[in-house]
């Protein structure tokens, strides 16, 4: 069977098979060289692999919550979208959420997934209780943060490829409506952007659109939007009444893959430059419904097809905060200089993160899209030694072609993740593609 | 207002699960009814928690016929919807071979059926009202050689609902067959089925839930299957019986 990560470039013929119980689950795992694959939302080939490749969508109920902790038990294979749909209307929101409603809760484990709450509540590991893990021996074990062995912050974030995710314990939060004030703020440069991250760190969330295209005096203009869940009396009177009940978004669905010539160097910074002048003129406080402030991108069915059959790969990076400034400045001047912008620039302070091998640090974190061209890649390599040397590290969820030694450079961690996996027999049991490209 | 129970009968199927989670959705009781039921208790907590609705598991052999009374006055109350998803494919190639096999095929998909829908239509009737759900199949609709023992014991089970519709029209009761076409399920994960003809599981249970709720007789979850069955159903037999299908 064809598989592919969100981006599109890493198709492969892999054997997929969706076993229904642990016993099926433990004798694909004696098989070795399996990976589990959730909702296929990672961009690169980071859940398939060629002869061992584990669809759980077969695990996708929910098993346990409890209404004082708000600690949701549910199996790997469910779909963030589908513990909203029955959690918030009862006045609970996931704690920790990434820009898409369509990963699975095993998905988000892996790559310890984070939001754009993450300069204050950390990424989603931080609100994880317990992790349900099978391991090379078929076992099943539950890992807690208290484990002498470490399995547990190893796991989260470790891309599957310390076991497979079975259960998660993880918490939600308690919310009052299903609307999100906004509060968008226009910044004129790179700098100005990051003055209003940092003058609103009180924020519970913040993100901002990155116009990676602008040059000279507005390099790095953004729009910054910052959010927090309305209350219930913050609603107009006639939302009061169901603070919960939120407009059915209009779907639309791309329907085939957009031709090349469709995405070039003109059209997207016509369409940043487009971008930027709106939301400036937008600027100032208005009411947005959970699903257009979180997952704006959700409503476009199969977006990542307007990238063209050749597909589009993605390029995150954090940075710390010393150098966050400079760096950002070369990665925007890299970028710009090769007039391959994207739609979709993301910039967005990061605050600390607890973890074994968690991609976020504090600092800041650019995540970036580009259609696949001739010169893509040495401009993404241009990227990943900019990134190295201010310090940085990348998101393995994003990527689908870097190499061990870049990967290494950036991340002492990584060594010492591939030599735990020596020594605890994971490395046989459980491979992917990336993993593989990446010797992990 | 607390809408009526909905019975699965053979809760542990694809389909079933997929019915009663369309059903859930609509805010009613789902009683899952199986062999082994107790390893349901995940599926139980899924539901549950999902919609907000009360899930109750409850033991139930299909071809327990002699059981089938008691297993009826067992529930709390008589269901207001009753789903038969009982079914086993089998292996055709084997079967023919093993008559207790393909004993057990036929049993498992007329008998047991037949045999449990028959005490709740009795029941039904003398209420004046409730709807029967019953999965058939398109294999019912002509023989052939790669499943016919299926395909023979669920057209069985297709004139049967016929008939039952027949006689419970007077009595307010709905009898509803559904003929899936393919379904991508744990009982077709072996076979290569064709994206365009092959619905899935939830497809069938928002369906079916449709149909009951407009009082339908017989459905096609894909439509294309209507044509496609009046095509093979056309075919003179003495070209079908050289066919390989």
């Amino acid at each position: 069977m064809r598989i592919a990560g969100w981006g599109g470039t890493t198709r492969q013929d892999c054997r997929v098979t969706r076993p229904r119980s642990e016993a099926e689950l433990a004798q694909r795992v004696a098989e070795g060289g399996l990976i589990a694959r959730g909702a296929g939302r990672a961009y690169g080939d980071a859940a398939q692999s060629a002869l061992n490749t584990v669809d759980m969508g077969g695990f996708n109920r929910m098993l346990a919550f409890d209404a004082e902790t708000g600690q949701l038990v549910s199996e790997a294979g469910v779909r963030l979208a589908d513990v909203i749909a029955a959690f918030l209307p009862r006045g609970w929101f996931p704690a920790v959420t990434p820009g898409t409603k369509h990963v699975t809760i095993g998905g988000m484990v892996a790559a310890d997934v984070h939001g754009k709450n993450h300069h204050r509540d950390g990424s989603f590991g931080a609100f994880v209780d317990w992790i349900d893990l099978m391991g090379a021996d078929g076992r099943v074990r539950r890992l807690t943060r208290l484990d002498n062995d470490e399995m547990f912050g190893w796991t989260l974030g470790g891309m599957g490829l310390t076991g497979v995710i079975l259960r998660v314990a993880f918490r939600l939060r308690r919310v009052d409506s299903g609307w999100i004030r906004q509060k968008t703020i226009a910044a004129p440069n790179l700098t100005r952007a990051m003055e209003a991250f940092e003058a609103n760190q009180a924020a519970t969330y913040s993100v901002a659109w990155i116009d990676c295209l602008a040059r000279g005096a507005a390099t790095g203009r953004s729009i910054v939007m910052l959010g927090e869940h309305a209350r219930a009396e913050e609603l107009p009177a006639e939302r009061r009444r169901a603070p919960f009940a939120t407009p059915k978004r209009r779907r639309l669905t791309v329907p085939l893959d957009a031709p090349g010539f469709a995405l070039n160097g003109l059209t997207v910074r016509a369409f940043n430059a487009l971008y930027y002048r709106q939301g400036a003129k937008k600027a100032g406080d208005s009411l947005v419904d959970w699903d257009a402030y979180f997952y704006p991108l959700d409503a476009i069915h199969g977006w990542n097809r307007i990238y063209g059959r050749r597909g589009f790969v993605q390029f995150q990076c954090a940075l710390p905060l010393a150098t966050a400034e400079s760096g950002l400045g070369e990665l925007l001047a890299a970028i710009s200089a090769a007039g391959q912008g994207s739609f979709l620039a993301v910039l967005k302070r990061f605050g600390p993160q607890q973890g074994r091998i968690s991609f976020p640090m504090e600092g800041y974190t650019l995540a970036l899209d580009f259609p696949l061209h001739a010169g893509t890649r040495a401009l993404l390599e241009k990227l990943d030694r900019i990134t190295v040397a201010r310090g940085g590290r990348f998101y393995l969820a994003k990527d689908s072609r870097m190499t061990p030694h870049t990967l290494r450079k950036a991340d002492k961690r990584m060594a010492e993740f591939a030599a735990m996996r020596d020594a605890q027999g994971l490395a046989e049991a459980f491979s992917s593609t990336q993993s593989e490209r990446l010797a992990l | 207002m607390t809408k009526g129970a909905v019975l699965i009968l053979g809760g542990r199927s694809d389909i079933g699960l997929a019915i009663a989670h369309a059903f859930a959705a609509e805010g009613h009781p789902i009683w899952l009814a199986a062999r082994g039921v107790e390893t349901l208790a995940e599926n139980r907590a899924d539901l549950a928690l999902r919609y907000g609705v009360e899930v109750s598991l409850v033991e139930f052999d299909a071809l327990d016929t002699g059981g089938h009374g008691a297993f009826l006055d067992g529930l709390p109350a008589l269901p207001e919807v009753a789903v038969c998803a009982v079914g086993l494919l089998g292996e055709q190639a084997q079967d023919e071979k093993t008559p207790a096999q393909a004993i057990r095929v036929m049993r498992t998909n007329f008998e047991g059926p037949a045999a449990i829908l028959a005490e709740l239509a009795n029941r039904f009737e003398a209420r004046g009202s409730g709807a029967i759900v019953g999965i058939s199949s398109v294999a019912g609709e002509r023989g052939r050689a790669t499943n016919y023992i299926y395909g023979a014991a669920k057209a069985g089970f297709t004139a049967y609902l016929s008939g039952l519709r027949n006689r419970l029209a007077r009595a307010g009761v709905q009898v509803l067959t559904v003929l899936p076409g393919f379904v991508a399920t744990r009982m077709t994960a072996e076979l290569d089925l064709p994206a365009k003809l092959t619905a899935q599981p939830d497809e069938v249970g928002r369906a079916v839930v449709r149909a009951v709720k407009t009082k339908r007789n017989v459905i096609y979850v894909k439509p294309i299957w209507q044509l496609v069955m009046a095509v093979i159903r056309a075919i003179p037999e003495p070209i079908f019986m050289r066919m390989k299908l």
